[in-house]
Formats: C-alpha cells, structure tokens, sequence
C-alpha cells in the first residue's frame, strides 16, 4: 500500500530536493509518520505538537483539501496522491 | 564594475496587468501568481487568483483554486516565480503576518511583490524576498516599452539596493 505525496519547495530540505516521494498508511496521521521516518522534520513542519493540522499548510488527498474529509483522520487508498503546498496569506 | 545581486526582471506588461487587478479588486486586497519554467527564474505567465477571505485586511489564496492552479504548474513543470498582493489602505511593505506566514511556510523561491492602491492614480510595486522572518527589499526591472500614461511606480528605496561593485 502506497501513496505519492508532492512535497512544495519549502519542505524539500526534509526530503534531499525531491519534489515527489512516496510514503504509507491508512490515514493521512499514519501516512505523516511514516514520511517522518524518512524524511525527518518533516511532519513538524504539517501537524502541529497538539495534533492537529497547521494553519497555513493545505493538505489535499487527491483534489480533496483534507478539512472537509476528516482532516488527518482522512482516509488512503493504494495509488492516491497527496499534495502539501502553503496556504499562501498574509494581512495587517 | 557594478553586478545587481537581486532583481526582479519582469516584464512591463506583467506588471500592467497585476496592476490592473489590485485596481479591479480594490478595496479588497488581491492576490495571484507569476509562473515561469522551473529553474529559470523568469516569471511569465500571469494567474491572477480569488482572494478566499475577500477582505480589505487579509489574503489566502482558495484552497481549492491553488490546487488546480498548482496541478497546472506541475504538469507543465513551472514554478511561482512571483507572488504578488495588494494593500489598499497602507504601504506597499510586507506586513508582520504577510512576513511571519511566509517564513514558516511560504514560496522560498519566489519574489514577493506587493501593489499599494491607496492612490486612486498611480500604484506603487515593490517586490522582496522573505525567508526566515527577514524581509529583503529588491529592485525591479521592467522590461519592454511602458505605455504613455504610467499606471504604477517603483517605490524601491535606493539605500536598500544590494549591490556588489569593484
């Protein structure tokens, strides 16, 4: 059982420049530490020490953004892709 | 001999245009894209994107728009080379928040311009690098011919150029 995951540029420095990698599990909590196994740091910089998902950071399991299916108890199928990108915001 | 460490160079047209939608959407504040082919830093195509909090304040970009938007880009192998948004009641700086959310987790390879619409006549365009809390101020280069009536100005401090001379 596997998933790809499209890691955005900022978070390449936890997976040696690649830009895709793959990873396991079924939900997107397990999925995130097993990434971390390989790819250190990386979960800190999507899930915060409470459990939760960070506010700037859209999660999407396929074109899904993950808020609206259980967040990080999102559930994975063999083959899905996983994008991470920033939220892109800012404000006084 | 002097080299330009930093710069934006971009088309004068892209710039028309990220002007014309911070003016479209004033007073609301606008954001969107320039993409270019991966690697170049040569920022191309304009994407101007829905402002999800539709705020005189504040911008995210859509969740869902910036997948597709992002899918487009994979699939074509670019990359943002510019991030822009406007402030339409201040200046056109980066503030704390615009600063603290890209650092954490931003676009560390684009350039961020910002489009100050508070003056109903000409716009001010800055752009800046923000990496790890701190915000550098670069200069612009348009390049092509400017239309006759200039819609925008550079607001770039000239102290704040970095530049490298022998």
């Amino acid at each position: 059982m596997s998933v790809e995951v499209r890691v955005p540029t900022i978070l390449r420095s936890h997976t040696g420049g690649q830009k895709l990698v793959s990873g396991s599990g079924n939900t997107l909590a397990e999925l995130f530490d097993d990434l971390d196994r390989n790819h250190t740091g990386l979960k800190a910089r999507v899930v915060t020490e409470e459990g939760g998902l960070h506010r700037f950071v859209n999660v999407y399991v396929n074109d899904e953004d993950v808020r609206f299916i259980g967040g990080l108890e999102a559930k994975l199928s063999d083959g899905d892709s996983v994008t991470i990108l920033p939220a892109v915001a800012g404000g006084m | 001999m002097c080299n330009l460490v930093v710069v934006l160079r971009i088309a004068h047209e892209l710039v028309e245009a990220i002007v014309a939608h911070a003016r479209r959407d004033h007073p609301d504040e606008a954001c969107g894209l320039i993409a270019g082919p991966e690697g170049t830093g040569e920022p191309e195509r304009h994407i101007p994107m829905t402002n999800a909090a539709r705020s005189t304040t504040f911008y995210e970009f859509d969740a869902e728009e910036w997948k597709r938007v992002y899918d487009e880009m994979w699939g074509n192998d670019e990359e943002v080379v510019v991030a822009y948004h406007s402030h339409t009641a201040t200046e056109a700086y980066p503030s704390r928040t615009d600063a603290g959310i890209a650092s954490e987790l931003g676009l560390p390879q684009a350039h961020y311009v910002l489009v100050a619409t508070r003056d109903p006549e000409v716009a001010e365009v800055r752009s800046f690098r923000i990496a790890d809390g701190e915000v550098t101020e670069e200069p612009i280069e348009a390049v092509g011919a400017p239309d006759a009536v200039q819609t925008y100005k550079f607001a770039h401090s000239p102290d704040s150029t970095v530049y490298d001379c022998h």
